[in-house]
């Protein structure tokens, strides 16, 4: 590293007024620049942003899209979640690996490819997907990859190289995205034609306080899993003692299986900017953060360009349609490829600048929440939601749905049914209905709320959607009986293996204990004794864990061993020889005898 | 807001002050709450777990849930127990734990509080992680294999020295602890008196040359169990700092 780069990375860090707040947003510079972010890198950010060079490190080595190693020119990372699994992802790997002549995980000698594996993108409805140097490519083959493979070798661009461009706005200049809508059935609230302006106009004409009521009225309830009734948590804000409040809305949108933000980020970002206008009014904000995951870079160009319009459609900034004191701007945080910044107190930590950690409750972020101050976290659609209520009021809203669940839900489908997509429909439809028109009648099972929810079988499809049964973030996976129900169970635990913050000892090490005895019984070592044992470690890490993520993490388990017990006991055999099956005594001399030079005597016997 | 209120651990009643935490509430009454990422002195963390305590029903952690009026809290129940004899097996086979050669045998809670629980061997598989031991600092080890994760070292720097010399990188269970430096502890600006050198739970932090200056056998937990000194309102566990 030369002093220039040094003199780069200082420009940089100025160009964020040397803020460590503003963490994320430089060490994604400085790796777009230099492809990592270096030791020295690090250190010099330290300086400029008046931080040790510890934190940096810490950021640095969080999120899965920063890099401490040098990477590719070009990076791809291919969606090796179940869906895309399902649909033939490890051949398209496998394809890449022969083109390039490296593994996942490598980069090429001469600097060309990073080949990577990353959770779910978002593209469930057009698996295989990856992302290549912040593009989409949806609908992989192992042609396309040898393809792919070419253009990146003769030096074009990748997209360059790509004709094609989905529907709708991922046709627009600033999105050219191969990406597919697949929105299958549009609702009143959420897909439905949309004047800029509609809702906050009406909003302003009555107080912020009357605004709370209304949505209150409404009994909209949080999209994005949890629940939470909108109007409360906005009243609470609103009521909290700080000098400035913050609507953030989350767009990380990290639950495998769920896609349906994406399709309102790219058809509808004007309603949902509008909603957090409305919001920022409501509860008395002046700045609003869209956190925005990294895998959905492709829209940053778009959504910036939108939110430049309203600016000059003065929706956005001073004196709000001419209303004095009425200021609000929104500025977007780019993620960086981690799950646990979904969860709201992570997700503020990111903003913050540092790792993404959840934080210690109480205080709530209505309470205490970006940088200290009362902040509302909202999901896409919820802020969608309630700019329609504004819009077409409270009444009009809570007629749709069930008693318990006012309005529509979007739900994101996937997996092996006939149109897999994005489906707006009303609270308290059946899993039998929704299975009917997705073309997915023979599923065997259907996993509701992603991989934090639950795998149901045929005896439960008819249970419904909606708060007070089957509550979801909006995933839906929908699995034939040719699929192998704990495989797919193994593979959510890898995920949250993975994408564990580390806080919790429970959630640390207990999903990683988890997925290991669920991986034994696979392989046919499992005892019966071994249900019993992941049942009460789930249970530990349930009732013990900090956050969401480990209170959820062991229901792919705990659910497949209540719907599903059989597939575990038809693996479990009985030896007669009473010896047991978990205890691999050749694999474990195997080491031993290749120091030693000679085999075992057990296998010379 | 200040004043007393009272509360229920495990039927008996003891008075509490708003803004207490249920751990020092407890405490302050004589009352054992297992612990070992908390420390009197540093913020709490609620990292380890080991404190989970049932309020009104609901599992909290006791290090960092502040107390209030009308609160029912279960502490010593078979089912408490198991999650921690759970949680504490974790935390063992997460590392390498060789208490028979570990400077820190008999001073260690980790191990006091597992002996305090009864666990004789842990029921999860040993992950034997492959973890290093910097020996570069001319005062002070660090034993990788040892450490849990507990971030007490880091507070104590940050909140008792003015310093930032221990920090957390990775995730999930690849998370570990490093230093403020390029390369090694030694080019931090760690003192061997830091109070962070102190607050280390396990054998993970050590001074060097201080070894066995205790024998075994007359160590802090070697004549009475962890927590009696609570129990018996004698002193809290804020014997390093
Ligand atoms: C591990 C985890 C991941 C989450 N991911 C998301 C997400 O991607 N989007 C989202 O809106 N909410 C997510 N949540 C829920 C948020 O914590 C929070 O409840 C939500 O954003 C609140 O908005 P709402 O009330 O409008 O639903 C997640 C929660 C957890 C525990
Ligand atoms: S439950 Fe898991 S993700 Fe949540 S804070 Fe604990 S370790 Fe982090
Ligand atoms: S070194 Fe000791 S004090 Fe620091 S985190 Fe590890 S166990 Fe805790
Ligand atoms: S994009 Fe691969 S599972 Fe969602
Ligand atoms: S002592 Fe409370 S979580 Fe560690």
């Amino acid at each position: 590293m030369t002093e220039k780069q040094a003199e780069q990375i200082r420009k940089i860090c100025q160009d964020y007024g040397g803020d460590k707040h503003r963490m994320m947003d430089i060490v994604r510079e400085v790796h777009a620049q230099f492809g990592c972010v270096s030791r020295p890198a690090m250190g010099w950010i330290a300086e400029a942003t008046s931080t040790h060079r510890v934190e940096v490190e810490s950021v640095v080595s969080f999120y899965a899209f920063f890099s401490e190693k040098p990477q590719g020119r070009n990076v791809i990372r291919l969606c090796n979640d179940v869906i895309d699994r399902m649909f033939g992802a490890d051949r398209v790997a496998q394809a890449f690996e022969e083109a390039f002549g490296i593994r996942v995980g490598e980069t090429t000698p001469d600097g060309l490819v990073t080949l990577q594996y990353t959770p779910c993108i978002g593209m469930c409805d057009q698996p295989p997907a990856a992302i290549i140097n912040d593009q989409i490519v949806t609908w992989l083959s192992t042609d396309a990859a040898r393809h792919i493979a070419e253009v990146i070798k003769s030096g074009k661009k990748v997209f360059e190289a790509w004709q094609s461009v989905g529907d709708g706005n991922n046709a627009h200049p600033l999105v050219h995205a191969m990406v597919h809508n697949n929105i299958r059935k549009r609702g009143p609230v959420i897909f439905d034609a949309f004047t800029s302006g509609a809702a906050l106009s009406k909003a302003v004409a009555v107080s912020p306080v009357e605004i709370i009521k209304v949505i209150k009225a409404s009994r909209l309830r949080g999209r994005g899993g949890a629940g939470f009734p909108t109007g409360m948590k906005w009243e609470f804000t609103r009521g909290a003692p700080g000098a400035q409040k913050y609507i953030i809305c989350n767009a990380d949108e990290g639950e495998p299986g769920t896609f349906k933000d994406r399709a309102i980020l790219t058809e509808m970002p004007d309603l949902l900017f509008e909603g957090m206008t409305v919001g920022g009014y409501a509860i008395g904000a002046k700045e609003g953060i869209l956190y925005l995951r990294g895998e959905y870079t492709y829209l940053l160009n778009y959504l910036e360009d939108v939110l430049a319009k309203r600016r000059q459609a003065n929706l956005l900034g001073q004196g709000i349609l001419g209303v004095p004191n009425f200021d609000f701007d929104i500025r977007i945080q780019m993620g960086a490829g981690a799950y646990i910044c979904g969860e709201e107190t992570a997700l503020i930590s990111s903003c913050e600048g540092t790792r993404g950690d959840p934080k210690n409750r109480p205080p709530f972020p209505a309470q205490q929440g970006y940088l200290g101050f009362p902040t509302a976290v909202n999901n896409v659609e919820t802020l969608c939601a309630a700019a329609r209520i504004v819009d077409k009021g409270s009444t009009w809203f809570a007629a749709q749905g069930s008693a318990g669940s006012s309005g529509a839900k979007l739900l994101s489908i996937s997996g092996d049914c006939k149109a897999p997509g994005i489906y707006e429909l009303p609270f308290g439809i059946s899993v039998n209905e929704m299975l009917a028109m997705v073309g997915g009648e023979d599923a065997a099972a259907v996993l509701v709320g992603g991989p934090s929810g639950q795998i149901i079988s045929r005896a439960e499809f008819q249970r419904t959607i909606c708060y007070d049964d089957l509550g979801t973030g909006g995933a839906v996976m929908v699995f034939g009986a040719h699929r192998d129900i704990l495989a797919i169970a193994a593979e959510f635990m890898a995920f949250f293996e993975e994408e564990s913050c580390g806080y919790c000892t429970t959630c640390r090490v207990g999903n990683t204990i988890l997925k290991n005895r669920l991986q034994r019984i696979i392989d046919g070592k499992g005892q019966m004794g071994d249900l019993a044992y992941l049942e009460h470690t789930a249970h530990t890490i349930k009732a013990l864990s900090r956050c969401g993520l480990g209170q959820t993490s062991p229901n792919p388990i705990l659910s497949t061993l209540k719907n599903f017990r059989d597939e575990y006991e038809k693996r479990i055999t009985a030896k007669d020889d009473g010896m047991q099956p978990a205890f691999d005594i050749a694999q474990a001399l195997s080491k031993t005898e290749e120091i030693v030079g000679r085999k075992s005597t057990h296998r010379q016997a | 807001m200040s004043g007393k209120i009272t509360l229920i651990i495990d039927g008996q009643e003891i008075e509490a002050e708003i803004g207490q935490t249920i751990l020092d509430a407890a405490d302050a009454a004589g009352v054992y709450i297992p612990r070992l990422c908390a420390m009197k002195g540093l913020s709490p963390h609620g990292s380890c777990r080991v404190c989970t305590v049932h309020v009104n029903g609901r599992p909290q952690a006791a290090c960092t849930q502040p107390v209030a009026p009308g609160m029912s809290i279960e502490n010593e129940t078979p089912e408490l127990k198991a999650h921690r004899v759970s949680v504490i097996d974790m935390l063992f086979v997460e590392g390498n734990h060789y208490c028979m050669f570990c400077e820190k045998s008999g001073n260690c809670e980790l191990q006091a509080v597992a002996y305090r629980l009864g666990i004789l061997a842990p029921q999860h598989d040993y992950m034997f992680p492959c973890r290093g031991v910097d020996a570069s600092h001319p005062e002070v080890f660090i034993d990788g294999n040892r450490c849990i994760l507990c971030g007490r070292c880091v507070r104590a720097s940050q909140e008792l020295d003015n310093k930032n010399v221990f920090q957390f990188v990775g995730r999930g269970i690849h998370k570990r602890l490093t230093f403020n430096a390029p390369n090694n502890l030694s080019q931090t600006d760690l003192a061997g008196i830091d109070k962070a050198v102190d607050s280390c739970p396990v054998g993970a932090i050590l001074r060097k040359g201080t070894a066995f200056s205790v024998p075994i056998g007359q160590r802090l937990y070697d004549n009475e169990p962890i927590g009696s000194e609570i129990e018996s309102g004698r002193r809290t566990n804020d014997r390093q700092v």
